[in-house]
């Protein structure tokens, strides 16, 4: 298991810079300029306002998710489902405008719907008691097993006009809707994280569940919420990626529960929980951005960029463990 | 032990009580040659339920196998292009499942990686490299030798012989893990590491292992089903793990390890592939499948929860809301 740690109490401690520059972050920040360096030499489309713009279409919609994520993992859990949920509330949006919504409910339901989803997870996860690898390996299955029942090999089509914003609309000049949307909820969730009790909680209920629910925290309801909290990302993520395509089939984002944990753990996210940042998320998010479009832009087909992220997420996490010489 | 024993009854009954139910309106269904049919269809899903059991067993958790499958699957569909004999595709095939597994098990047991994201890292890797290997062309049924498609389907005393595969494998490793030390160490590695540890046995070790058996059971699974389907491609048995892993949960298998019985996952196996079966017969459209095992996994995995609740007394009352 985990090795004991060093009970040695040093006579001065690091200065904060010290510590600063030798971060997981720091690594992160290193690696994401020799990326946009490498990008840059590699091909001569990568440095245009627009195409970088472009870029971060390869990440927001997976970030966004990311964030809450990385809260339920540093607390311990994980929810492999957001994926599905992403496919349901895309469904229901598209029934929604079978049924003539307009777009002010077409965005209400979308995060309705994620919610409840959401619920469904904490209700099994924190108010029985289950195990979350197993129970949102369920729902994952049963989420988008609901929309394979809507749609079957069908696809709602036919979204109305202005719905469009949410993944197309620029807010000012090369800046997507999206990427605001993705740094409003940066701030949001690095405040929720590293400024409130609650994100005290979370990394309290990551190290010792035992220890926080004695030391009067209310674990259970901590979790609901952190599943609460990935159900609403993934349906807003569902109304960013549902506009972006104009379409809804089952299939739709299949694979992105992967990706999400990947930019989590690669952004120093410990899998065991109890530790993180989402500034790391952040970082991480930009660089497998930047890695998928690089490779985007040298024609390298899609299931090769997947076997890298594949050796990305097992070598982040193997490299540290080498180097350390466990 | 008496529990094990019940909740196994349990599920046998359900299976009945499911087949019985559809054989009252479409008798056909449980005629022999329909049912053997049912076992027949579902013995890949048995096969891949046997080894994860085991790695579940361990405290772990294989993600990789189906993509492991489709790489051997197509490993040997290319071999027997190569016009390698069928002997040596089947050890090919098992072999290299295993080292795929060993893979898998290695990073686990040396690097202390959490086997989720082991498996859900090489479950891409994997697939991954199938494309690497043909570019994403198929291996279509003229391009296979008659005798690499006859084998699985051949019919010995009534039954194919990818059952008897099946069957075998049920025998083989109910009898490692009830009749040696190896089966002891797989259940005292999930009961309790540390314990474990204390009784001399190497708990990374074991956990490999268990990697490569549910790894060369994939292997083997991975020729079987491109022999019997004739076609191999990057994408078959895809999402196939979360059957796989369904049919553990159905089966009683403890996601925390250590509990657990080889006829438990295959009675998992057999509900699955029960309703997959019956679903087109009584008129369902196949979407229904993912909804359904998806569904069966939550309820499985409450009840096995509420089953194995620890009686206590509670020290510390939950504080109400003020």
């Amino acid at each position: 298991m985990t090795a004991p740690a060093n009970r040695l109490i040093p006579d001065r401690l690091q200065s904060p810079l010290t510590r600063a520059l030798r971060s997981w972050e720091a690594v992160l920040v290193i690696v994401a300029i020799a990326v946009f360096v490498t990008n840059a030499f590699a091909s001569p489309y990568f440095l245009n306002a627009w195409n970088l713009s472009d870029a971060t279409f390869n990440f927001t919609e997976k970030a966004m998710i990311a964030f809450a994520m990385a809260m339920l993992i540093i607390a311990g859990e994980i929810d492999l489902s957001v994926a599905s949920i992403i496919a349901l509330v895309s469904t229901a949006m598209g029934l929604a405008i079978q049924a003539g919504a307009g777009v002010p409910l077409l965005v209400l339901i979308g995060l309705t719907s994620g919610l409840l989803c959401g619920a469904v997870n904490g209700f099994l996860v924190a108010g029985m008691g289950l195990p979350s690898i197993v129970v949102t390996i369920g729902t994952m299955s049963l989420f988008r097993g609901i929309s394979f029942i809507v749609l079957g090999d069908q696809a709602f089509t036919g979204y109305p006009d202005g719905f469009d914003y949410f993944g197309q609309g620029y807010v000012w000049w090369v800046f997507s809707f999206e990427l605001a949307l993705f740094a409003v909820m940066a701030v949001v969730f690095w405040a929720l994280l590293h400024r409130t009790n609650f994100g005290r909680a979370v990394y309290a209920i990551g190290n010792n569940a035992t220890a926080a629910q004695f030391s009067g925290i209310r674990v259970a309801r901590v979790r609901f919420i952190l599943f609460l909290l990935t159900g609403l990302t993934s349906g807003i993520a569902a109304i960013c990626l549902t506009s972006r395509l104009g379409s809804t089939r089952p299939s739709i984002a299949t694979g992105f529960e992967l990706e999400v944990v990947t930019m989590v753990v690669l952004g120093g996210v410990s899998i065991l929980g109890g530790s993180g940042s989402i500034l790391g998320v952040v970082l991480a998010a930009f660089i497998m951005g930047m890695v998928t479009f690089g490779f985007g832009l040298l024609n390298v087909p899609g299931i090769v960029m997947s076997i890298f992220l594949g050796l990305l997420l097992i070598g982040v996490i193997a490299v540290p463990r080498l180097l350390r010489g466990k | 032990m008496s529990i094990l024993k019940q909740r196994e009854a349990l599920l046998a009954l359900a299976i009945l009580l499911l087949i019985g139910l559809v054989a009252t309106r479409f008798p056909a269904f449980v005629a022999p040659g329909s049912l053997v049919n049912v076992f027949n269809d579902t013995s890949p899903l048995i096969l891949l339920a046997i080894g994860q059991m085991i790695v579940i067993l361990t405290k772990c958790i294989d993600l990789s196998v189906a993509a492991n499958l489709a790489l051997c699957g197509m490993v040997a569909a290319l071999m027997n292009g190569a016009g390698v004999p069928l002997p040596l595709i089947l050890v090919a095939a098992i072999a290299l499942g295993a080292a795929l597994g060993a893979v898998n098990g290695l990073l686990v047991w040396k690097l202390g990686i959490p086997s989720i994201v082991v498996t859900l890292g090489t479950m891409t890797i994997y697939r991954g490299v199938i494309f690497l290997m043909t570019n994403g062309a198929w291996v279509n049924a003229h391009q296979m030798s008659d005798d690499f498609k006859a084998l699985p389907r051949a019919v010995i005393l009534g039954l194919p012989v990818m059952s008897w595969v099946a069957l075998a494998a049920i025998a083989l490793f109910t009898v490692l893990l009830t009749r040696t030390p190896l089966g002891r160490a797989f259940y005292a590695v999930g009961g309790n590491p540390h314990a474990a540890v204390y009784t001399g046995i190497n708990v990374g070790r074991t956990q490999c292992l268990a990697f490569m058996i549910s790894g060369g059971l994939a292997g083997l699974t991975g020729y079987l089903w491109v022999a019997r389907y004739a076609v191999a491609y990057v994408d078959i048995a895809d999402g196939f793990e979360l059957s796989v892993v369904a049919a553990c949960v159905i089966g009683g298998v403890a996601i925390a390890g250590g509990a657990g019985s080889i006829l438990g996952a295959v009675l998992g196996a057999l509900f699955l592939g029960v309703i997959n079966n019956a679903l087109p017969v009584v008129g369902i459209s196949p979407f229904w499948q993912m909804a359904i095992s998806g569904s069966a996994i939550v309820v499985a995995v409450a009840f096995n929860a509420a089953q194995s609740r620890t009686p206590g007394r509670i020290i510390l009352k939950p504080q109400e809301a003020r």
